[in-house]
């Protein structure tokens, strides 16, 4: 860079002091908090709590259903990103818009529609009556969870998708298809493994608010069906219990981290092909 | 002669309002090597793809061997191409980016084993299979591109500007080899380049394109020494180009001198195109050569000289192996049989291309 070494160092000062007061102290604290008793003292008593069924459930449902929202994100993001690179030309601009637009709407706001949409006599079951057909149970199910999650989070997959996508050359896949490669050859063998990078940052980046979200459950749940999240915004806004409420976030940041490493270690075996 | 392999029947092309290709009639023959040249623009890669199937012509027929495969997608063509840019799989090592054709193809992995060995060898990069394709340099990422090519053992090879990233030295001795390679393996090759150089040096036939068309079909010597029209003249090597009349068989006056040519069967008094190619100007001293003038220029380029001599109004291009200074008084002397006589244009489309 332009700058030296000491010039840099100085630019960097107000970020450091603002990560060390935002960022490293309160995390201290939420350590610190999760592994002490309410006198003070070192325990692990709470994060011990994990392993009581409550808690447990709560951990087992909320993997499971980021797990799930995150292959839904994928299984839906790869058409999707491949349409959206063959007519990158001409009218993309309003079609990556229509799944950008959801990024600028709050998405209490939009998961608060689904609420309506989906509850016992929301817009669905209204025109099931009209139809003279049954009502239907949606929500506070695990599917209305997991369709919030996707709504909500499925561009935070498209978008590192797409760009990966871009960036692969269209005369390679004429290679390809000139190799004898048919269309889900070229699929298999070449886009997927160039596009593995955006697959596992889009992976992160749904994965891991899918897995701390207490919002999406809170409404699409009704309360009912207890996430991770939830169990924590309880701990410390009804049993004003910080002790536990920390313990079972750090518990999740070891998950998270835990995502994290393994999705960088698959960055790092690919990272050649980058260049 | 060889038997026809592809022939191109009234092949014509647009991409919106831009016709690219028109009147495309071309008929290759097995294990040939013929150049498509032409300058950027005339169409000659958008030929190679409508052969390769990465287009389809709007209108006209390919015919592959006697089969018509005008709409047949590139996976089902005994056709491989080696592309500009080689577009190697940067993820695949050396070994993986030859072997993707016939695993595709569903061979033994014994089969593979050998053909990546011939392959490699064929284009002298013994060993190399499991190096990173991304650190091989261009000359050998080329190299892995045609061996990735050849190992599906194709009929035709493709070759679309496959040497222009490389430098020239290297660029020398990729010529010799792809020659090599084509008469090794009795491969057809088509290339396409707007190199007249590498055209010359390597084909057994070119294939002059323009703006859509093409000028003429014929040997490197053919359409070097006779030149069917201006452009064909002027694209390949230097020309001197003059507007002439043709006053009988074998004599042709230009500049207000009759003088005497080789080229007959022209009615008389018709308006052509006078070709004079600059290495058979003889430079004499002043009144002992047909035309008289002064040098206004003079550029050397290690093995000769460019002499521009004005005479007539015209600058005339002289190349010669001994220097002459500037405002000297000269007179060019040309052979008769030196002077090629060309028919002018008849239409817009076979206007030469003065920008090229």
């Amino acid at each position: 860079m332009m700058f030296n070494l000491n010039t840099r160092n100085f630019l960097l000062t107000p970020f450091l002091i603002w990560a060390g007061l935002f960022i490293f102290i309160p995390l201290v604290f939420i350590v610190w908090y999760g592994v002490t008793d309410y006198d003070g003292n070192f325990s692990l008593t709470n994060v011990g709590l994990i392993f009581e069924r409550g808690y447990l459930d709560a951990l087992e449902l909320s993997i499971a259903l980021a797990l799930i929202s995150t292959v839904i994100c994928l299984l839906l993001a790869y058409p999707l990103c491949l349409i959206l690179t063959e007519r990158r030309r001409d009218n993309s601009t309003i079609i990556s818009l229509l799944f950008i637009l959801p990024l600028w709407m709050n998405s209490l706001l939009s998961t608060m529609a689904w609420q309506t949409i989906l509850e016992g006599n929301g817009i669905i079951n209204q025109f099931m009556r009209l139809l003279s057909l049954p009502d239907l149970h949606m929500i506070n199910t695990e599917g209305a969870i997991v369709l919030g999650m996707v709504y909500n989070y499925l561009p935070y997959m498209v978008l590192p998708l797409y760009i990966s996508l871009t960036k692969i050359d269209k005369r390679i896949l004429e290679a390809a298809r000139d190799l004898g490669a048919n269309s889900w050859q070229t699929f298999t063998k070449i886009i997927l493994p160039l596009t593995i990078p955006g697959a596992i940052s889009g992976i992160t980046m749904v994965f891991i608010p899918a897995l701390t979200t207490f919002v999406i459950s809170a409404l699409l749940g009704g309360g009912k069906l207890l996430l991770i999240g939830n169990i924590i915004e309880q701990e410390f806004t009804f049993q004003y219990d910080w002790h536990v409420g920390c313990a079972l976030s750090v518990i999740l940041m070891v998950f998270i981290v835990l995502n994290m490493l393994l999705t960088a270690a698959f960055d790092t075996s690919h990272e050649e092909e980058d260049f | 002669m060889e038997r026809e392999l592809i022939r191109l029947e009234n092949v014509a092309k647009s991409f919106g309002n831009l016709l690219v290709l028109d009147e495309i009639d071309l008929s290759i023959r097995e294990s040939e090597f013929i150049t498509l040249l032409g300058p950027s623009g005339c169409g000659k890669t958008t030929m190679l793809r409508i052969i390769g199937g990465f287009e389809t012509p709007d209108t006209g027929r390919v015919i592959f061997d006697g089969k018509d495969i005008t709409n047949l997608p590139p996976n089902r063509r005994p056709i491989n191409t080696v592309f500009q840019k080689y577009s190697l799989f940067s993820h695949m090592n050396v070994e993986e980016n030859i072997a993707f054709g016939p695993k595709i193809a569903g061979k033994s992995s014994d089969y593979i084993r050998d053909k990546i060995k011939y392959a490699l060898k064929l284009v002298n990069l013994e060993g190399y299979e499991k190096h990173d394709v991304t650190k091989l340099s261009g000359g050998q990422q080329q190299r892995i591109a045609i061996a990735r090519a050849v190992v599906n053992e194709p009929k035709v090879l493709l070759l679309d500007e496959p040497l222009s990233a490389l430098d020239l030295k290297l660029r020398r001795n990729m010529r010799r080899e792809l020659v090599r390679i084509n008469k090794e393996t009795g491969i057809t090759f088509i290339f396409v380049t707007h190199d007249q150089e590498e055209a010359l040096s390597m084909s057994d036939r070119v294939v002059v394109m323009n703006q859509g068309y093409i000028q003429q079909v014929g040997t490197p010597e053919n359409v070097y020494n006779e030149p069917e029209n201006a452009f064909v003249a002027d694209f390949i090597g230097d020309s001197n180009i003059i507007d002439g009349v043709m006053v009988r068989d074998k004599v042709v006056r230009i500049f207000g001198r009759e003088y005497p040519c080789v080229d007959e069967g022209f009615p008389a008094e018709c308006p052509v195109d006078v070709q004079i190619r600059p290495e058979d100007i003889k430079l004499a001293a002043p009144s002992e050569g047909a035309f008289n003038g002064v040098v206004t220029r003079v550029v050397f380029w290690g093995m000769s000289y460019d002499i521009n001599v004005e005479a007539d109004g015209f600058e005339w291009l002289v190349q010669s192996t001994t220097g002459r200074t500037v405002g000297e008084e000269v007179s060019l002397h040309v052979a008769p049989e030196n002077i090629q006589i060309m028919s002018k244009p008849q239409s817009e489309d076979e206007e030469v291309a003065h920008d090229v």
